[in-house]
Formats: structure tokens, sequence, C-alpha cells
């Protein structure tokens, strides 16, 4: 219910009070320079949700420095901060009909930013408990050139051909034209009639889900 | 990999060549009256079936089991809200405190129920047969109830998936438990009680195992 406070500002909020989850407050008076910036963003990803491509790529190129503060306070790593941002606005593309134009963006961003922070470190402490960290391993096991390493080499190779088969179509394709047959954007587009724009996302999400394939993550 | 910026950009022209318009998700106390409904339509049922008399007889002799009812049904309600606001980011997890107080009346006047069966044993007590029939009801309820939560979260967030399956399995419990009211015949004895925790432990169990999973693929 909207309520007009003593500094004449319109609070909407239909539930608890606590300190993260504090309603969206429009001032009617001037509000400082971040709070007018975040206005603008709700305002962006509100006509964003209408379809709005101009507003949209504006919103997600004002939330690119939250997402890399979340991602520095969660402690992810300098090296994969840019990965967390990318995850972070496939996200965001994905989830952007949950957002409520009358609630904070910035927190709607910055919850989705610091799950995705969790899972990038959630992942590399998988890895890195998978990985040999010891410096003498390579000559305790030498690589022998034998019948197992290129049995296992075929065996990997045979694992990411049934992984490629089992992508969804777009993603298979842009893998094939993409990564495959190397192409360029241009010519997988003309070839398969897609945008570079579609073909992009899906070469971006076939990766992800062959990586998470290969290194046996959900 | 150091910062490219280049790299976000192109993800963002991407993401704007995909963009559509979309329909925003409901607000959750709106869901949460759906859901309510479909609970509403089932208890209309029973009733129709076995009228309230043998209910309101049985909570005039013990109001304590009354005052479990209400304990259960205000569970429900809360753990519903709950479970749909934390499939919005951005809002508190201060919220799954929500059905505490719903949960702690429901126990302890389930609790006193038994105390005073011990202090005056020739109650209707049910046997353990009778009890096994309380468990199989509360799951069999619970089982639609939590399918049906589930579905319309569908389209919702939840970037604490465990935590919301936990009170999806909680509502649906509570909201059994408190069906099972209107065609219950027994006192709340010690076999009743432990009954009724085992059910709604399985229940919520299964919810974080199976439907933890289902929630998390964002």
């Amino acid at each position: 219910m909207p309520l007009l406070t003593a500094g004449g500002s319109w609070v909407i909020d239909d539930g608890l009070p606590s300190p993260s989850d504090r309603p969206f407050t429009v001032s009617v008076e001037a509000a400082s320079p971040s709070e007018q910036a975040e206005r603008q963003r709700a305002a962006w990803m509100a006509a964003a949700q209408a379809g709005d491509r101009r507003a949209y790529e504006r919103v997600l190129a004002s939330s690119l420095s939250l997402i890399r503060s979340v991602a520095r306070r969660q402690g992810v790593p300098v090296d994969s901060i840019d990965d967390v941002v990318q995850e972070t606005l496939l996200t965001v593309h994905r989830v952007r009909h949950t957002y409520d134009p009358t609630r904070s963006f910035d927190a709607w961003l910055a919850a989705i930013a610091s799950r995705r922070a969790i899972d990038a470190l959630r992942s590399q402490g998988r890895r890195g408990r998978r990985e040999v960290h010891d410096e003498f391993a390579l000559d305790q096991h030498p690589d022998r050139d034998d019948a197992s390493a290129e049995g296992e080499r075929e065996q990997q190779a045979l694992r990411l051909r049934d992984a490629i088969a089992e992508l969804p179509p777009g993603q298979r394709e842009a893998v094939e034209q993409l990564g495959l047959k190397e192409q360029t954007l241009a010519e997988a587009a003309a070839l398969t009639g897609r945008n570079t724009g579609a073909l992009k996302v899906n070469l971006h999400r076939a990766l992800k889900a062959l990586r998470g394939r290969m290194h046996g993550e959900p | 990999m150091s910062s490219d910026p280049r790299r976000h950009e192109a993800l963002i022209d991407a993401l704007g060549a995909e963009l559509t318009p979309v329909r925003r998700l409901l607000p959750p106390w709106l869901r949460t009256l759906g859901w309510l409904l479909a609970v509403v339509a089932i208890a209309a049922g029973l009733l129709m079936r076995y009228g309230d008399q043998p209910m309101l007889r049985r909570w005039a002799g013990a109001p304590d089991l009354a005052w479990a009812a209400a304990g259960a049904v205000f569970t429900a309600v809360c753990a519903a809200w709950c479970a749909f606001v934390l499939g919005v980011p951005g809002r508190s997890r201060a919220w799954a405190w929500l059905p505490v107080p719903g949960l702690l009346l429901w126990i302890g006047a389930s609790g006193l129920g038994c105390l005073r069966t011990w202090l005056a044993p020739d109650t209707d007590i049910a046997t353990l047969h009778q009890s096994v029939d309380c468990l199989v009801f509360i799951i069999s309820f619970s089982v639609p109830l939590s399918i049906l939560m589930v579905w319309l979260l569908r389209r919702a967030c939840p970037l604490r998936p465990a935590l919301t399956a936990v009170m999806v399995g909680l509502a649906s419990a509570a909201a059994s438990a408190s069906l099972l009211e209107i065609c219950h015949n027994f006192d709340a004895a010690a076999t009743d009680l432990l009954t009724h925790a085992l059910a709604v432990a399985i229940v919520v169990g299964v919810n974080v195992a199976m439907g933890g999973r289902l929630l998390s693929r964002h």
C-alpha cells in the first residue's frame, strides 16, 4: 500500500520490513545522484520488460560495475569476475520477467549476481579438489603415450561428440558452425539463416553446457 | 581471463537482439491466494462429505486441538507466501521466519494435547493402524499440493532453491494436516503427534530432494 512519508517520499510495500528487503522508495523531492541512477535503471528495466531494446542494452551496460563489485565482495578471484558478469547477464536475460518495477532494481540485480558469484566459487572449489597440486606429479606420473592414453583420448572425444549431439538443435548448430567448422559469424549466419546475436548466445550456452558435461557438473 | 569490455558488449548486443516483451511475474500474495484457493476447494469437498459437526464437537471438547488446527492453517498460509516471496530475486531471507510463529502454535498446542491425554488416559486414542491412515492422508494430499506449488513457481527464480523447497513442503504438509482435521476422529495422542511429525518430515524431505532440483534450474 502506498504511503506518503514525512520526507515526502512514496513508499510502496506489501510485506515485512527487514534491512535487506526495504521497499523501493521513489522520492518526490530531489534524490541523490546514486538514487537517481538507480531509478533510471529501474525505469529502463521496466521498459525492457515491454520489449524496448535500447533501454535494455542501457540497463545491462550500466549494471556491469554493480555486478563486478558484488562478485569482488563475494571473494571471486579477479580473473573470474568477467565470467560472473557474463553468467549474471545471461541469468538476468532469462529471468527478466521476475523484476518488479515498484522495487529496487539494484537489490534484484545484486541478488542474482551474488548467486552467480557463489556458483563460480563452488565450481572452482570442485575443480580445485579434482586437480593435483603437486609440482612433482608430472615427474612422478609421466604421460606415457601408450595404448591406455590413446584409448582415454578417444573416449574423451567420443564423450564430447555425444555431449554435442545431445545439445538442443540451435546450440548444436552454433557449435558445429562456429566451433568445429570454424566459420565466421557472418558465414554461419548466412548458412543457418539465424542472426549473429542468436548464434553468439547459442554458442555461449552450448559451451557452458558442454563444460558442465565434461567436468561432470550438473 | 583479463577484463575484456568487448566481451560484455558483444553479449549485451546479442541479448538485446533476442529481447522480446515479457509478462511480469504476478505478485507473491496473488500466487499464494491461487494456491490457497485449491486448498479451500479440497476443504469444501471434505466438509460436504463429512460435515462440520464432528470437527466442531471435537474442538469444543478439546480446545487445544482447535489451536493446533489454527496453527497448522497459519503455518500453511505463511509458508506458502514465503515460498512465493523467495522466488523473487532480491527479497530478504528473513521471510523464512514468517511461518515460525504458526509452526510453534501448531507443535505447542499438539504437544499440550498429548500431555492432557497422559493426564486423562481414557480419551479416544488412535491405534497404530489409524495413525498410519493419518500418515497416508497427509502424504497423499501433500503430493498434489506440492506439485501445484512447484508449478506455480515455474516462472519464478528461487535463488535459494533448498530453502524454497522446505517452504513448499511445509506449506503442503501443514495444509494437508489442516484438511485432516475435518475428517480426523482422534485426540492428539503421542502416537498421532509422532505420525503427523513423521508425515511433515517426509513431505519436507521429499520436496527438498526433488523440488529443490526442479527449482534450482535458474
